[in-house]
């Protein structure tokens, strides 16, 4: 028996995904950069995902680039903003310490070129303000890049606002849209949004397929050069089957939000209910604001690798912040940004669901974890001192 | 290939000498919670011989293996044998760690030392 509860590092690819990329594998193996008929069948289904995708975000096709996921599309959004800026003289970026790290290392390439990159707080809660945004816009300011939803702790951030702050101030607004796209509803234009990224995997469709959503009139700098493909904007034969199959899953997914939203939100405060149970444990990020399907908590006095370990070895697959899964000596950067301590952050544990979960493995799920944290706990010398009195607790 | 060998997963799913001595004869703890790692190790000691050695530990799988095999390898050995106790015995015993977990085989190393260090402090006072 396997509990899959790692949606948001990637997702099973549904029926509908795989049906979709199949014919484009087999008589529609054509490249639509050819003129004859069979290239030809290729470019018109190209056209139509291009079409449907726009359709889902609430844009236009010919504002669609297709890339190779959302790490591509965050990196071409930013530097072409900066791009656009540097030409203006504009060298100033605004973003959130709590970025993916395709954002967050594309920010720190351009600080070294010089721009200035302003990230703003996200609170304890993990969630950015409006005002923080419009208080840090200055006159050189040339992109605000702030994710729509975090992978880590699921907050969602208040994207309509900031949105609307950014236009009032006539500057560009980029989300990395990968965790909410096809779990909440998005409408690029209603929300003042001129770029976006989102990436097939997290809804259920393909690995490597991305999109990089652009306004109209917004030069988009090439990261690959060669043939003319993507308008220009990225060269190189266009991965028909992957894009047939994001597009059928994005329309799948959307077209069922509120339904899944509403299904997944009533297992999701199932398992923070339970783990809230344990002793000294903590959730991460608001209990509102957060992505249908994600629960991320902290325990005080274990490791979260071992806890991830334990898990799978009881058919749970789920993800920690700690340094030991990130094979680095720090633990979550998101973590550390919503001030966890280090101590604790290393304590972390993220579970992310889909449809494909039931009460049954909620409740499963819920057993599990107390046991092998109670468990950890019987192993840690951290434990023992924090029950004994001569260690203070950080988590009460 | 996995991440950790058989041996250090059977050693981090069933570790060997839990747990706590009471009145130990030598207590050592090394690593801090910041970092993610804290091994602390018991002996108990009788006429040269480690005669008992328990450990408790915060940190990944590859610590708890790590702590497991060390206490594994000194456990009813001489005294002199536990000092001269290598990081690299310990990883290679486990078949090997993965580079960047190769500190967990130093940290059991250093608490086996410390360990032996608070013994002959102890000892010496009385």
């Amino acid at each position: 028996m396997k509990i899959y509860l790692d949606n948001a590092a990637t997702t099973k690819m549904s029926k509908t995904a795989i049906n979709a990329m199949l014919p484009y594998m087999d008589n529609v193996y054509g490249n639509p950069s050819s003129l004859h008929s069979v290239g030809q069948a290729a470019s018109e289904a190209l056209a139509a995902a291009r079409k449907q995708i726009a359709e889902c975000i609430g844009t236009l096709p010919e504002e669609i680039t297709f890339t190779s996921g959302g790490s591509e599309a965050d990196n071409q959004a930013i530097i072409s903003a900066a791009r656009i800026g540097q030409r203006n003289g504009k060298r100033h970026i605004i973003s959130t310490a709590f970025e993916h790290h395709a954002v967050l290392h594309t920010l720190h390439k351009l600080e070294k070129e010089g721009f200035e990159i302003t990230l703003l707080d996200v609170h304890e809660n993990g969630i950015v303000l409006p005002e923080q945004v419009a208080a840090a816009i200055r006159g050189d300011t040339c992109l605000v890049t702030v994710m729509y939803a975090n992978n880590e702790i699921g907050t969602v951030q208040p994207i309509d606002a900031i949105g609307k702050v950014c236009r009032a101030n006539n500057v560009l607004f980029h989300t990395d849209a990968v965790q909410a796209a096809g779990q909440l509803h998005i409408n690029v234009k209603e929300q003042n949004i001129d770029m976006l990224s989102l990436s097939a995997h997290k809804f259920h469709g393909p690995k490597g397929i991305g999109v990089l959503y652009a306004r109209k009139g917004i030069p988009l700098m090439p990261l690959i050069e060669g043939g003319a493909q993507e308008r220009g904007r990225r060269a190189g034969t266009e991965n028909i089957p992957a894009i047939m199959s994001m597009a059928a899953a994005l329309q799948e997914s959307c077209a069922h939000i509120d339904e899944n939203a509403g299904r997944l939100c009533v297992l999701r405060d199932q398992l923070i209910d339970g783990l809230s149970q344990i002793p000294h444990s903590i959730l991460n990020g608001d209990a509102a604001a957060r992505l249908p399907g994600n629960v991320n908590f902290c325990f005080e006095g274990i490791e979260g690798e071992s806890l991830l370990l334990l898990l799978d070895d009881k058919g749970i697959c789920a993800s920690s912040g700690s340094a030991c899964t990130s094979g680095s000596l720090d633990p979550s950067h998101v973590l550390l940004a919503i001030g966890r301590v280090h101590d604790v952050a290393h304590g972390s544990l993220r579970l992310t669901l889909s449809n494909e979960n039931t009460e049954e493995q909620v409740a499963y799920t819920i057993r599990a974890v107390k046991e092998t944290v109670a468990y950890l706990r019987s192993l840690s010398p951290v434990w023992r001192d924090l029950i004994d009195g001569n260690r203070e607790f950080i988590i009460q | 290939m996995a991440l950790y060998s058989e041996k250090v997963m059977d050693h981090f799913r069933n570790p060997r000498n839990v747990g706590v001595i009471e009145n130990a004869d030598g207590v050592g703890e090394v690593g801090n919670a910041k970092c993610g790692d804290i091994m602390k190790i018991y002996l108990k000691i009788e006429n040269d011989i480690i005669a008992d050695v328990k450990f408790e530990t915060f940190g990944c799988a590859s610590a708890i293996a790590s702590s497991s095999m060390a206490t594994e390898l000194i456990k009813g050995k001489p005294v002199s044998e536990a000092l001269a106790l290598t990081n690299q015995a310990v990883a290679e015993a486990l078949d090997g760690l993965p580079a960047h977990k190769v500190h967990c085989s130093v940290l059991a190393e250093e608490a086996i030392k410390n360990a032996l260090k608070d013994y002959y402090a102890k000892s010496n006072m009385e």
